[in-house]
């Protein structure tokens, strides 16, 4: 291995001496401190912040329309601009789920249904956020591009139950995503 | 050395071969010894080299359609006339390869002759074959019951391009058809291997499935006016290497890379077919066959690889219970073990009959045997199940353990005191009547007012039922996904079941509960822990079961006793092989 050697700053006297530094560092707390109380904080229109200090005021303020799209929060279901659910029930995001958070029933779609060319589809479809740990391996996997990790990251509940979305709220949460590949167009 | 010297010293590898009956073949530069006419795909696999194939089932004849399995074949340089073979220095012939490649399923080797199962040629076929088979693919595996078990899938990832350089439209073809009663066809995932139209000619002799239309439009049909309606209709989708044949029963149920593998065997009939058993958690998903030469080759009826669901009925017996008065309390076991033997020891022994079945497996029936030498009596007896052989595997006799019941309990037919039971407690001469794995109205055909004249008895059953309904004692037992032990077949095959799943919480297996209830009324009987045990005390015992112990006998089973019965299926596939038909 390779060594190389740094040579160590020499430091004049006064910065031997310390208080100077330590000085320095609480002008600049206080600059920041003045402004803030002047309503001029430094970022403070980005985390809007109640007008004294950087401090958002959560949850009575929130970031949320700052996130950004990418940004990963609780996973869901969604539907195309067709109305489509474009889960297949493939079990492919419940088999690469490091916590084994998914937990799908597979089902048939009807014949009478206008999708019943797709064949498959979720009887139930559960995602429990007690063990989610919002990594996003499901919607990497999805070969349907049907599970996205969306802009929610406030899940609470009151028991271990309510942590478990259903396939009813996934879908609520997921709402519709357009723009998605369409393999299950008319030319199928 | 230029001329052949180890010619007389040394006899050459070919006349050594040729002494064993064999001929020299090399793979990818290795020199193996097969006898001779084996074919070259068989060679590869004695070799340990992958030959990736659709078409070739060693159990079917070979048409050689799919083309997947082609290999590079060389043969040994023919010398100028007049001139005699040159041998080199290891005493083979020069391999001279040719240009164009074979395939390996239906070509057999010959002395000196050499296959390369890589190299450019053969990859750039493969590649080819793939590219071709899946243009007209459709992009289904997110709800195709065979991904994850997908020959195409396996070999696309080895073989197939990233994408697809096909621009035009695919060819549309039909899509989940109901071609059976127990199958579906996708016609869009079919590579036309024909494996499936093989097996309904060949092995089922229900010759209803075919193609029609040529070229990228060739369409697998049934034959109109019929279904594939055969019971070994599913055998087709195990072989089908692809997603274009499924099971109703299995579809959209489970993805096969949840499912946890036991291999076991099928208690419905005498043959024992060698089968896996497919599990998730506490949930038997489906059982396939598996393959024994010696048993049922590589199929299964319907009927009775379906016959498992009853498993997860509702009507599963939970908890022992105890009637109390007119109605069944919820008892523990101890407590119900020691009120059946405290009721027993009131009768005497002529008074008490033990009824068994032929599907206990032999370690049940051994302890079934001391139940009835504890409590004294010589009625004991199975109940039969005798139904038509079809010819093929299923035996006439739907008692999986026939045979095992006459070694262990040395009787000719363990079936003959039914009658006299069943007389007995008419005429109330029986009072106490011991029953396992048995509804007695149901193959017992006892009738329900013949029930009343007992004064006690006690039932063993995973189901709930009218047996049940009228015992003073319930014992809930395990079914045969859920325990362990050995079985003899009609051939006199010794073959081991193995539990997939565990029974239902407050339920028992049958072996523990026959093995309470035996010490309970006889205390100086051994303490028995473990299932070996008691395979231990029958090897002591029983001749055919000599120096034998469960993890003994293998997977495949061992043959035991000489009983002069066979398997149809396997001596028509036998006459096959013999007639150079298929491999076997
Ligand atoms: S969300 Fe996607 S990966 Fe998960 S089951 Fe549905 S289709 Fe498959
Ligand atoms: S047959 Fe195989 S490759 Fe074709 S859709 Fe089914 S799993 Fe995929
Ligand atoms: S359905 Fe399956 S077994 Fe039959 S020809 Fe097509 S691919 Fe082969
Ligand atoms: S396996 Fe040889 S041609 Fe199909």
């Amino acid at each position: 291995m390779a060594t190389v050697k740094v040579k160590r700053p020499k430091l004049h006297w006064y910065e031997h001496l310390y208080l100077p530094a330590i000085l320095k560092g609480l002008i600049i707390t206080l600059k920041h401190a003045m402004e803030s109380l002047r309503g001029k904080a430094q970022g403070g229109k980005s985390l809007a912040t109640s007008g004294l200090g950087v401090t958002m005021q959560y949850p009575e303020q929130k970031w949320d329309d700052q996130l950004p799209d990418y940004y990963r929060g609780v996973p869901a279901l969604v539907t195309d601009e067709q109305k489509r659910e474009r889960c297949v029930s493939c079990q492919l995001c419940e088999f690469i789920c490091p916590p084994k958070a998914i937990t799908i029933t597979p089902g048939e779609i009807q014949s009478e249904d206008p999708w019943a060319k797709v064949e498959k589809a979720p009887q139930k479809f559960d995602i429990d956020m007690i063990r989610c740990i919002y990594c996003g391996m499901c919607e990497e996997v999805c070969p349907e591009q049907a599970i996205f990790l969306r802009q929610d990251y406030a899940m609470t509940g009151t028991t271990r139950g309510e942590m478990v979305n259903d396939k009813k709220r996934l879908y609520e949460i997921g709402g519709i995503r357009e723009g998605l590949v369409n393999k299950w167009n008319e030319l199928k | 050395m230029a001329d052949s010297a180890p010619a007389t010293a040394e006899k050459l590898p070919k006349d050594l071969a040729a002494e064993k009956g064999l001929v020299n073949v090399q793979v990818d530069g290795t020199w193996v010894q097969v006898p001779a006419g084996t074919r070259m795909i068989e060679v590869c696999k004695i070799a340990e080299k992958e030959v990736p194939h659709y078409c070739y089932h060693t159990k079917l004849s070979s048409p050689g359609n799919c083309r997947m399995c082609l290999v590079q074949m060389g043969m040994p340089n023919r010398p100028p006339p007049g001139e005699s073979p040159h041998y080199e220095d290891d005493g083979y012939q020069q391999i001279s390869w040719m240009p164009r490649p074979v395939i390996a399923c239906a070509n057999t080797v010959t002395e000196n002759m050499g296959i390369r199962t890589t190299g450019e040629l053969v990859e750039e076929c493969r590649n080819g074959v793939m590219e071709f088979l899946l243009i007209n693919h459709p992009l289904d595996c997110p709800i195709c019951d065979q991904a994850g078990e997908c020959s195409l899938q396996e070999f696309s990832v080895e073989h197939g391009r990233g994408s697809s350089r096909f621009e035009e439209m695919k060819v549309k073809k039909p899509k989940n058809v109901e071609i059976g009663p127990r199958i579906r066809l996708d016609d869009e995932r079919c590579i036309m291997c024909s494996r499936c139209i093989r097996f309904m000619d060949e092995v089922a002799d229900d010759p209803v499935l075919g193609f029609i239309d040529r070229g990228t439009h060739t369409t697998l049909t049934v034959h109109p006016g019929r279904r594939l309606d055969n019971n070994y209709s599913l055998n087709t989708a195990d072989i089908c290497p692809v997603g274009a044949l499924t099971s109703n029963d299995f579809r959209f149920q489970m993805r096969v890379w949840f499912l946890k593998e036991t291999k076991s065997i099928d208690v419905n009939c005498g043959t024992g077919c060698n089968t896996v058993i497919w599990t998730r958690g506490n949930e038997v998903f489906r059982i396939t066959p598996r393959e024994n030469n010696e048993v049922n080759s590589s199929w299964m009826p319907d009927s009775h690889r379906l016959n498992f669901h009853y498993l997860h009925a509702e009507t599963r017996l939970g908890d022992p219970f105890v009637k109390i008065g007119s109605k069944h309390e919820i008892s523990d076991w101890p407590g119900a073990i020691a009120k059946t033997a405290e009721e027993l020891s009131r009768f005497k022994g002529e008074e008490i009959a033990v009824i068994g079945s032929g599907r206990m497996t032999n370690e049940e029936l051994y302890l079934l045997r001391r139940l009835a030498d504890t409590l004294e009596t010589d009625l004991l007896s199975l109940v039969p199940r005798v139904g038509e052989s079809d010819g093929k595997l299923i035996s006439a006799d739907r008692n999986p353990n026939t045979s095992g019941a006459k070694l262990i309990w040395a009787s000719r037919n363990p079936y003959a005191k039914l009658e006299s039971i069943r007389q007995g407690v008419v005429t109330g001469k029986i009072k106490a009547l011991i029953v396992f794995y048995e509804d007695l109205l149901g193959d017992a055909q006892f009738k329900a007012d013949d029930l009343a004249n007992l004064d006690f008895l006690v039932s063993n059953h995973i189901l709930t039922n009218k047996t049940a309904k009228a015992s003073d004692v319930v014992l809930p037992g395990a079914g045969f996904a859920e325990k362990r032990g050995s079985l003899v077949n009609i051939t006199g095959r010794l073959q081991r079941l193995n539990q997939a799943i565990s029974p239902p919480p407050g339920a028992m297996d049958d072996w523990e509960i026959l093995r309470d209830l035996v010490k309970a009324l006889s205390p100086d009987e051994p303490s028995r822990y473990l299932l070996e045990e008691v395979f231990g005390e029958i090897a002591d015992e029983v001749e055919e079961f000599e120096d034998l112990t469960l993890s003994k006998i293998s997977d495949l089973g061992i043959p035991i006793v000489e009983t002069g019965e066979s398997i149809p299926l396997l001596e028509s596939e036998k006459a096959r092989i013999t007639a150079g038909e298929i491999v076997g």
